[in-house]
């Protein structure tokens, strides 16, 4: 076994400093005796702009494995990391926004996300279970902490209870799966893993056995049925600031553990998975959109609508090929963007000790300002798909690559449940524009969120007038880098 | 003679009792902890087993950071715990409806 | 090249946006600089542009800039086809284009008081003209310089939106609401048959690239499509005739004609920039861009030139009983897009599109000098309360004299080389509708004579009707107006004589405009054709200039000599007149069969299918099922703690049993 050298140092550099600084922001928020915490806020933005940095210099296409081929540097895992840096760049903006808004501004907020950003990436850089399990746990721990940072809400601490012990259950299923694929294939690293499983027979019991924990560890990260249950409790329970983190950015995490294990290193069981997704896919775009259609509560609502996005982000990643992977990915991006937009939104709606979650809330909006309606409006419609708008993209994209392997039925479910989601957002929009305002508070932003929601908007227009680019990157990363597919 | 096996089924009953403790138990939330305590064991008993029936040092190593973690788990854990229990006054799960639909 | 095209298209855009998003911060000043410097440079480009496609002998550009979307082998993308016929038409649309920007300047400058008192509508409206114009002039770049359909059909329906929004700029007016609508639906009818054809072509070229069509275009030659069966189409028969209808919409051809005349409630500028000089052209530039497919079928062509040539005679008549000055021209123009189309359907796309360029010129001309008599007369558009306007108006008296000359085809004016080449490519052609088309663009000659010079006597000479306050306040325009109208005429006169021997019969659109040999009846005549000089003379000896002297000599005994003799017709041919100013019924059939069927039609399918079968049974019965399910499934949500992980466990094991029995 060769010690650890430059080069291992190199390719994970972007995590050692992140980690560094996030430990320097934890310091740095010790001594700091601002109220604002405008110098702990900073200095994670900056840590977060020091990663996107590290990456861009080092971004290429080669592969390097590093540490004993524990950690993989390729263009998946950067791309994954620019996108995870930018998300959570934008999502530290809306919960500093938050935390000022409601009076609560405390740095560990920031120093935990930092902390779970930091977990994201190990993830996506796992080439090893030992690794990819370190990194789960990391985003893991920060994000139950996260949630239950609302010392004195009752309703806080049901959600992080719920959302730790449902997430200590899966985390042991994941273990669990692992201990069955290191028993079959005898090593613990994801190629070597594909390399024994491509060399088994298909039917070896204790491999699917194994296959199936581990599908339903990812699962839960994902939030897809019925591993969702925590969803809509810990997105009602959690400060909105939290929410709109955790909702959005991790699901990249979760992307990455799809594919590190799924594709990297249980590729040749494409078969068998395929199956499984197909059914957590259609059961999550099912119980999603439907059972959203029944919530008063616009966190609770977006949790559902997350699960049935979900289920559209599985139908990309089950059609096994190079595109499918690709449009998966471009999905989650998409989503990312799209709620972010959403809770930015619903963040500037709440005022101090009050948060504006229920559909009433919302109701009038575009008289009280024209311009954060049209922002929701946007955010809808792109969630519900409707061209031109980037959600209708990240869509179109998924179910080409579903009826590209012949899963015609499955599109077509898709299609039927995405209308009967259009309704729980058509009414988002019904009510901001032909309903009364019950509320008259006029609503006030700080300049930079002001700015940040509305280019959040632009966003998903622009790219969705003009998608190319975007999908450009997901497609870019997916025909460069090897994969191991049976 | 012990066969790898019998530790796979030791391992397989003792995740079952754990999961089956979860769900079964409607009273204190300390009970869920030692279920996913005894989860984790389970995962490392099979881990070890493997490990040494395969000649493979990485399952043991495996071992160790899943004993890590676990404990900063049951710290997180243990301080929600806490939190609730500072709103609450009670652990019980039954009482951990509020949020539901 | 690409920067400079990219620029070309983008600087109207560009000031479209300022002057449209900014309106509070940049002001009236500012958005009219930013759009007409936007303008201005795209017209500067375009005309290098020009010089290099024509003159310095570029190749054709023919590239993609951007990507927009691969989707299922399908690559749609951005890009420009930049040959002469483009060069030309950007040269036409951009330079009227920034004659229209600055004469508005003039012509708005008081729009205010057409508003309510601190109305929504009102504020900005100046600002947000500009902005409209300019995106216009964005738009119509965009179609011209298209190289796919896709871009195409994009450009198409951006003009026609501004158009849209530009007829019912005075949304406050009820004519003008109404005139905006029918717009709209019309152009809907054209553009079915426009996204028809398109899909056609998609589908049967598995391409939108227009080269690549076009290099196909003979192999689907003799591919038969059954529109119904037994009754066997040339595919490309139907593909033509769908892409025809889309300009028959866009151009204003019968039957779908009816929207243009109403279209005039806009404001005068966009009546000659879009409804005149170039947006109502894009059907003539789309068939001419079209001929590799055009050419293929003889019968698509026919019909083309019936049409065109009802439209060119049956549009004129109605122009000598309008007296609202705008629609007189309205009708004219239908009339010369008629003699467009009708040289499109022999073949003769050269002398088609070098009528459209000339006709630009003078018809913008010919609006914007309205558009003055109407500033002067203070917005009264009736003739018959005008008259003797010459010694207020001298500078609009005489560009509307040029202007009028060259659109009845005097010889010399632009008008008449284009006109003139047109009449004779009809009675070249071989095609059996030609001799009726030649007799339908013959008599036009006399009757566009006839009602532009009626329009002419009528507002400039005789008797001054109009009432004593207007006409102590008759006073020449202001400089921004005249100067555009001076420098439109200067077109309207010389353009014509350095440019038809190379557009009409010469090789000006060699590569750009395909004719099959059998077709090709512009070579024929370009054989015979010895020059300018030559055209004139032979132009003395044939019917046309005649005819139109004895339209011009007709208005004059009628309007200027016997000013009574008029009214004494019109009680004699009392039938005929109601007939005609009814516009031969087109309106009242369309409001009672089309408009009043498909309201009886839609009421019923509402009463019966709609509020019976869709809401109560489809939607309300969906909607309530779908509801009931969500509240059952909503249950499942129990909020407690162990449903959940039972949830999860049943998950799992649901997956083990379904993945490892059966499997050893």
């Amino acid at each position: 076994m060769n010690l650890p050298g430059t080069q291992d140092y190199l390719a994970a550099l972007p995590e050692i400093v992140v980690a560094t600084l996030a430990c320097i922001v934890l310091l740095i928020d010790l001594w700091s005796n601002d109220r604002e915490r405008l110098l702990t806020w900073l200095a994670t933005q900056f840590t977060l702009l020091v990663g996107i940095v590290l990456i861009i210099v080092q971004l290429s296409t080669d592969v390097t494995y590093a540490f004993a081929g524990t950690y993989v540097k390729d263009i998946l895992s950067d791309v994954l990391k620019l996108f995870i840096f930018i998300g959570a760049g934008v999502a530290f903006l809306y919960m500093r926004e938050y935390l000022r808004i409601h009076n609560e501004m405390k740095g560990e907020y920031f120093t935990l996300g930092l902390f779970a950003v930091l977990g994201m990436m190990v993830l996506a850089s796992a080439s090893h279970m030992i690794t990819l399990y370190l990194g789960l746990e990391l985003l893991s721990l920060s994000l139950y902490a996260l949630v239950a940072m609302r010392r004195d809400s009752a309703q806080s601490a049901e959600a992080a209870m719920k959302y730790f012990m449902l997430g200590a259950i899966a985390s042991g299923m994941l273990l669990y799966g692992m201990s069955m694929i290191y028993g079959a294939t005898g090593s613990l690293d994801l190629r070597e893993v594909a390399d024994a499983v491509a060399q088994a027979r298909s039917d070896d019991l204790i491999l699917i056995f194994g296959l199936v924990f581990i599908v339903a560890g990812i699962a839960f990260k994902l939030g897809a049925v019925p591993f969702h249950m925590w969803a809509p409790d810990v997105y009602q329970g959690a400060p909105t600031a939290v929410t709109l983190f955790l909702a959005t950015v991790p699901k990249l995490a979760a992307f990455a553990m799809l594919m590190r294990l799924l594709v990297d290193g249980l590729g040749p069981l494409h078969d068998q998975w395929q199956g499984m997704l197909i059914i957590l896919a259609v059961l999550s775009m099912a119980i999603g959109n439907l059972v959203a259609i029944a919530q008063e509560n616009i966190r609770r609502m977006l949790a559902y609508s997350t699960i049935s996005h979900v289920g559209f982000l599985l139908l990309g990643v089950l059609s096994g090929t190079d595109q499918g992977y690709a449009a998966a990915l471009f999905y989650t991006v998409v989503y990312m963007i799209m709620g972010l937009g959403a809770f930015g939104v619903l963040v500037m709606l709440g005022r101090a000790g009050f948060e504006a979650d229920r559909l009433s809330d919302i109701k009038g909006l575009n008289q009280r300002s024209p311009w954060l309606a049209g922002v929701m409006l946007v955010m809808m419609f792109s969630m519900a798909g409707v061209p031109p708008f980037l959600g209708f993209w990240a869509k179109f994209a998924v179910l080409q690559e579903v009826v590209a392997v012949g899963l015609v039925w499955l599109a077509v479910a898709a299609v039927v449940f995405s209308i009967i989601g259009a309704f729980y957002y058509l009414r988002i929009v019904k009510l901001i524009y032909f309903d009364e305002a019950e509320e008259q508070a006029p609503i006030r932003g700080s300049s930079p969120m002001r700015v940040m929601v509305s280019s959040n908007g632009l966003v998903v227009l622009l790219f969705g007038l003009f998608p190319a680019p975007l999908l450009g990157i997901c497609i870019a990363v997916f025909t460069r880098i090897e994969l191991v597919i049976g | 003679m012990i066969v790898l096996s019998d530790y796979l089924i030791l391992a397989a009953i003792l995740f079952a009792l754990s999961v089956a403790g979860i769900f079964i138990n409607r009273k204190n939330v300390l009970i869920l902890l030692m279920c996913i305590e005894l989860m984790l064991l389970a995962v490392n008993i099979n881990f070890v087993a493997f490990s040494h029936f395969l000649n493979d040092i990485a399952g043991q190593v495996f071992v160790f950071f899943i004993l890590t973690v676990a404990a900063a788990e049951a710290a997180i854990g243990l301080a929600i715990l806490v939190v609730l229990f500072r709103n609450r006054r009670t652990i019980n799960v039954e009482d951990l409806g509020s949020l539901k639909g | 090249m690409q920067a400079m095209l990219l620029t070309i298209v983008l600087a109207p855009l560009v000031g479209a946006i300022i002057a449209g998003l900014f309106a509070r911060q940049v002001g009236r000043a500012g958005a009219h600089w930013a759009t007409i410097i936007g303008v201005a440079i795209s017209a500067a480009l375009s005309l290098v542009v020009f010089k290099q496609q024509v003159f310095d002998g570029a190749p054709v550009w023919n590239e993609s800039v951007y990507t927009w979307m691969v989707i299922g082998g399908f690559t749609f993308e951005i890009g420009f086809l930049v040959d002469r016929l483009t060069a030309m038409m950007m040269v036409v649309v951009t330079s009227v284009s920034l004659m229209v920007h600055i004469y508005t300047i003039g012509y708005m400058r008081d729009e205010a008081h057409n508003w309510p008192k601190n109305s929504r509508a009102g504020r900005h409206a100046y600002q947000r003209f500009f902005a409209y114009i300019s995106l216009f002039t964005f738009s119509m770049l965009m179609l011209v310089m298209a190289n796919n359909f896709l871009q195409l059909f994009f450009g198409w329906e951006a003009v026609g939106l501004v158009s849209y929004l530009l007829i019912g700029f005075w949304l406050n007016r009820d004519t003008a609401v109404y005139a905006n609508l029918k717009a709209f639906l019309v152009n809907r009818v054209g553009d079915f048959g426009f996204l028809l054809g398109i899909g056609m072509i998609l589908f049967y070229f598995n391409t939108l690239d227009y080269a690549s069509v076009f290099a196909a275009a003979e192999r689907i030659d003799g591919l038969s499509i059954a529109l119904f069966p037994g009754f066997e189409w040339s595919v490309i028969t139907v593909i033509c005739i769908l892409l025809f209808i889309g300009a028959m919409g866009k151009s204003a051809q019968v039957p779908l004609h009816v929207w243009l005349p109403d279209s005039m409630e806009g404001p005068t500028p966009i009546s000659a920039l879009i409804h005149a000089a170039t947006m109502v052209t894009a059907g003539i530039f789309m068939v001419a861009r079209m001929s590799p497919l055009f050419e293929f079928s003889t019968a698509a062509l026919s019909f083309i030139l019936v049409i065109g040539a009802i439209t060119a005679l049956f549009m004129g008549f109605l122009g000598l009983v309008q007296n609202d000055i705008k629609r007189v021209v309205a009708y004219s123009t239908l009339s010369q897009l008629g003699y467009m189309t009708v040289a499109l359907g022999v073949s003769a796309y050269a002398a088609g599109v070098f009528h459209l360029m000339t006709h630009a010129f003078f018809k913008a001309l010919l609006f914007l000098a309205a558009g003055s008599v109407i500033i002067a007369m203070h917005h009264e558009q009736d003739m018959r309360k005008m008259g003797g306007l010459k010694k207020y108006l001298p500078i609009t008296y005489w560009t509307s004299l040029i202007g009028t000359l060259a659109l009845i085809g005097a010889p010399f004016f632009s008008g008449f080389f284009s006109k003139d080449a047109i009449i004779m490519a009809v009675g070249e052609s071989t095609l059996s509708a030609a001799g009726f088309a030649y007799i339908a663009v013959l008599l036009g000659v006399f009757v566009t004579a006839l009602y532009s010079f009626r329009l002419f006597f009528l507002v400039f000479h005789g008797k001054e009707r109009m009432d004593e306050q207007t006409r102590s306040h008759l006073h020449e325009s202001p400089a921004v107006v005249t100067v555009p109208l001076i420098l439109l005429a200067i077109p309207s006169v010389l353009i014509g004589l350095p440019l038809v021997g190379s557009m009409a019969f010469g090789d000006f659109f060699a590569g750009a405009i395909t004719v099959l040999p059998h077709n090709d009846v512009l070579g024929r005549l370009a054989q015979e054709y010895t020059g300018v000089i030559g055209m004139v003379i032979h132009g003395l000896v044939t019917p046309p200039v005649w005819l139109a002297a004895a339209g011009v000599v007709t208005a004059w005994y009628l309007y200027l000599h016997r000013p009574e003799l008029p009214e004494r017709i019109r009680q004699r041919f009392a039938g005929l007149h109601a007939f005609m100013v009814n516009k031969y019924g087109f309106d009242d059939f369309n409001e009672k069969v089309f408009a009043g069927g498909s309201r009886r039609l839609g009421d019923l399918l509402w009463r019966h299918g709609d509020v019976r079968v869709i809401d109560g049974w489809l939607v309300n019965g969906t909607a309530n099922t779908v509801g009931r399910l969500a509240q059952l499934a909503r249950r499942l949500q129990s909020g407690y703690l162990y449903h959940y992980a039972f949830a999860m466990v049943l998950g799992l094991l649901l997956m083990l049993i379904l993945f490892t029995t059966g499997r050893g």
